[in-house]
């Protein structure tokens, strides 16, 4: 749009142009407008709040984050494939169960922690199973395996919470430490970035969702990709519900659950993946969830309502749809 | 003549195949050879479709015999048959829109980087992308681009151009100039010629259009209703000629 000559004869307005220019850049990102809003909504809350941006307030942030955001990295490849784990939430409630009866039978924490995940990610197995095989969608699949993981882990427990065993450092790495398990969400996201942008599997992950005949044309196993993303959704629900145990103490057999699930649906939409799939973004949905994060929190410290904030949130999410369905055309990017 | 010191770079005696009850191919033989153009023209439910997919090892005959270079195969699949440097370009192009172009093209044939994280490289991937549409003269501003964002003419020539990096020696291509503008039609008539000129390509297009594929192909054959109906030089004939051995054989299916 502008050529070289009318940049350098532009004088003034030449750094006005390079913002513009940064801007559209930005906003042409899948994730580049949730940023803005994010940084926009943080200015806000800080010139209408003085504890907005303290130690002890950004602490409760980053731990009201890290879980949704966690969530998110699964659903967000799951997303990309088209489809989606709704029973997430309840693996978030079922792991730390698994990982203290664990521990209770003699294993030392780690390993018990290795067993719940291992159980977490056999039930994504079985997920997928029954999707790409039974052609069951996912969306019903996944309905009827968080009624029944909830009656799992109502009956193991008997409505009891489970207490999270480990030495105070382990503890304190794991979670309970202010920043730990923001610390653990970033690692996640880190991973996750660079398995869907600079490896096969995100790339395929990506083709099946974008034009599934395309993919097995070109000779990848779509049943394989998809399978694996369940059992990475499922694995990571279950890892993200230890680290919140090991910051709570202890764990209620009805915690997460379908709020968890739906944050990290949320984030993931927020933050630029197209839930029509074959398009998204993890740095997309660490920023969305921390937008819902400080909206949440920023309202909180305003005194607005519980019952208001989920208005919020919702109109939150439909304007994002809204945004992120528009600017995919304007990239010129339809799911076919 | 798989005996001879050149044969052709892929022929086909006695195809015959059948969905059930119906003959689909009912003995169809062919060949083209290296720097050769095979036009395969008929209507809608001649056989053309199905020809194609048993020269891509997608369908199996259920007689007949398929030779590549002189030498008799028996394609198992898809991947078997491009194993012998077949390679097809469907209608649907088999193209992701949220990709890039350089993405498409080395679609589960990734370069990895060196190194036990098998991440992908994309700085390869894209110079070697750059470098294989340079040669076949295709121009596209960038790599980079989402093939969504191409026109229907540049996204045929990027399919085109995957299958010709992928050391295709014996190209398939299902309606290429099918639902295109002339402007579009005329990028790829010129890809293909070009592709024509290097002389180690054989190159069979299937296609509705008459007058474009005398234009552009050396060889044209007829299907009709499973069988090839007539067979000639390009030169040799005409789309007058050929609409007229339609009709003739439609008058007499129908007075039989």
């Amino acid at each position: 749009m502008q050529d070289s000559k009318s940049l350098t004869s532009a004088g003034v307005a030449q750094p006005r142009r390079a913002l513009v220019a940064v801007l559209r850049q930005l906003l042409m990102r899948p994730e580049g407008s949730i940023v803005l809003v994010a940084l926009g909504l943080v200015v806000y809350f800080e010139a209408t709040n003085a504890n907005f941006l303290t130690n002890l307030n950004l602490q409760t942030l980053s731990q009201f984050v890290a879980a949704p955001v966690i969530i998110a990295c699964g659903e967000i490849m799951l997303l990309i494939c088209r489809e989606i784990d709704l029973s997430v939430g309840q693996l978030y409630a079922l792991a730390p169960f698994i990982m203290e009866f664990a521990a209770k039978a003699g294993l030392p924490v780690v390993a018990a922690m290795a067993v719940a995940l291992l159980v977490c990610s056999l039930v994504g197995l079985t997920i997928g199973l029954i999707t790409v095989y039974l052609h069951v969608p996912s969306f019903i699949t996944t309905l009827g395996m968080l009624f029944l993981i909830t009656g799992v882990t109502l009956t193991l427990s008997r409505g009891f919470p489970a207490d999270t065993p480990g030495g105070p450092t382990l503890t304190a790495i794991m979670g309970q430490w202010g920043y730990a398990e923001f610390l653990w969400a970033l690692a996640v996201v880190a991973v996750m970035h660079v398995v869907l942008r600079n490896t096969r599997w995100g790339l395929h992950t990506i083709a099946t969702g974008g034009n599934i005949i395309a993919a097995a044309e070109a000779g990848i196993n779509i049943d394989r990709i998809k399978i694996g993303n369940f059992m990475l959704t499922s694995t990571l629900g279950g890892f993200c519900g230890i680290v919140e145990a090991f910051r709570i103490g202890s764990t209620d057999p009805l915690a997460g659950g379908s709020n968890i699930m739906f944050l990290g649906v949320a984030s993931g939409v927020i933050g630029g993946t197209a839930i029509a799939g074959g398009a998204g973004t993890i740095v997309g949905g660490l920023v969305g969830g921390i937008v819902l994060g400080v909206l949440q929190d920023g309202f909180t410290l305003q005194g607005i309502n519980a019952f208001a904030f989920d208005i919020i949130i919702g109109a939150a999410i439909l304007i994002a749809m809204i945004t992120n369905i528009y600017m995919a055309g304007r990239r010129g990017m339809r799911p076919q | 003549m798989s005996q001879t010191p050149n044969p052709p770079a892929l022929r086909a005696e006695g195809i015959v195949k059948r969905f059930g009850q119906i003959e689909a191919l009912s003995g169809v033989a062919m060949h083209v050879a290296n720097g050769e153009m095979l036009g395969i023209l008929g209507d809608n439910g001649a056989g053309k479709s199905t020809l194609l997919k048993i020269l891509t090892g997608f369908h199996r005959p259920d007689a007949g015999q398929i030779y590549v270079r002189g030498e008799p195969v028996a394609f198992t699949s898809v991947d078997h048959a491009r194993s012998f440097g077949i390679e097809c370009v469907y209608q649907d192009l088999a193209l992701v829109n949220g990709l890039s172009i350089f993405h498409n093209m080395f679609l589960n044939r990734e370069l990895l980087r060196p190194g036990l994280l098998r991440l992908l490289d994309h700085k390869e991937m894209r110079r070697r992308a750059v470098e294989a549409l340079a040669e076949i003269g295709v121009n596209i501003p960038s790599v980079d681009l989402e093939v969504g964002r191409l026109s229907g003419g540049q996204r045929q020539a990027i399919a085109v151009a995957r299958a010709v990096a992928s050391k295709a020696r014996i190209l398939l291509l299902d309606e290429p100039l099918a639902a295109m503008g002339a402007r579009e039609a005329g990028l790829i008539i010129d890809l293909i010629e070009r592709l024509k000129a290097r002389g180690d390509i054989a190159i069979v297009m299937i296609a509705h259009n008459y007058a474009q594929t005398l234009e552009l192909c050396d060889r044209v054959m007829l299907m009709q209703h499973g069988e090839v109906t007539y067979e000639s030089a390009a030169k040799e004939t005409s789309v007058a000629e050929l609409l007229d051995i339609i009709r003739r054989e439609y008058q007499a299916a129908r007075r039989a």
